[in-house]
């Protein structure tokens, strides 16, 4: 078997098993340890892809800050109390079919698209690309994300500190 | 051999794994969890794209929906702490002031 295929569908089934973990599991930890394996399965998927740029920031800011900060929150709120409970609520039927008839509808789309043929990257090396482009056609959408990140962190102190 | 509708396609299953998980799970963290499996089902499929079209700016969206993603769950789980902290509950259907 080809080496290429296989990694494929190892790192296939890390992220789409480990996504499945993740919204089964009734502790809230097991969760965030299954949500690792699937970021991890998604950031083998981009070196397959030959993004090595996105596979680095995906393991420096999901893994070492979005998965982390969720975790220092399971250990702030009291989860255990949940852990009795029931873990779908009551209307979790319309919830599937929903999610059923857009996977359908999804399915039927993807299987009669037709896309037009690859075209190969330039040949310089992948975090050149990613900056030149960047910094070059998207420098605006850059400086804007960098506000929204500011908005974002005063946002979530002022959310999260004590009330007097 | 390994094409773009390989990707896409697991970047559908993904993406469905991240809705129902969304739908009908109770605990507000699991569905801040599927909303991160669901924004990472989206950057699979621009990587995807951005690699058959061999051009970089698929990548670039992915590392904005990345900086969306992290102000998303940094003001998401703030206010999961706020409302733990008055409500003492993390079921989202017994969060419903604003419901009736």
């Amino acid at each position: 078997m080809n080496l290429d295929v296989f990694f494929f569908y190892a790192f296939t089934t890390l992220a789409l098993g480990g996504g499945l973990l993740a919204i089964t599991r009734r502790s809230a930890v097991h969760a965030a340890i299954a949500l690792m394996v699937s970021l991890l399965g998604v950031a083998g998927l981009y070196l397959q892809l030959q993004a090595e740029f996105l596979f680095v920031s995906q393991i420096i800011i999901y893994i070492g800050g979005i998965l982390l900060l969720f975790l220092f929150v399971i250990m702030l709120v009291n989860l255990d109390a949940g852990k009795g409970l029931r873990q779908f609520h009551k209307n979790w039927p319309l919830g599937a079919a929903v999610t059923a008839l857009t996977g359908i509808a999804l399915a039927v789309l993807l299987s009669r698209a037709q896309l037009p043929p690859a075209q190969q990257m330039p040949s310089t090396g992948n975090v050149e690309l990613v900056a030149d482009t960047l910094f070059q056609d998207y420098l605006v959408p850059f400086e804007v994300a960098s506000l929204l990140l500011l908005v974002a962190v005063v946002g979530s102190v002022l959310l999260a500190r004590k009330r007097a | 051999m390994i094409s773009t509708m390989h990707y896409v396609a697991v970047s559908l299953a993904m993406l469905l794994i991240g809705t129902v998980g969304l739908l009908t799970r109770r605990n507000i963290v699991i569905i801040l969890m599927s909303i991160e499996l669901i924004l990472n089902a989206v950057n699979i499929n621009l990587v995807a794209f951005s690699k058959h079209h061999g051009n970089a700016a698929g990548q670039v969206f992915a590392i904005f929906v990345i900086a969306v993603a992290v102000a998303e769950a940094a003001v998401g789980l703030g206010i999961l702490l706020a409302l733990y902290r008055n409500r003492e509950t993390v079921q989202v259907d017994e969060i419903d002031l604003l419901k009736w």
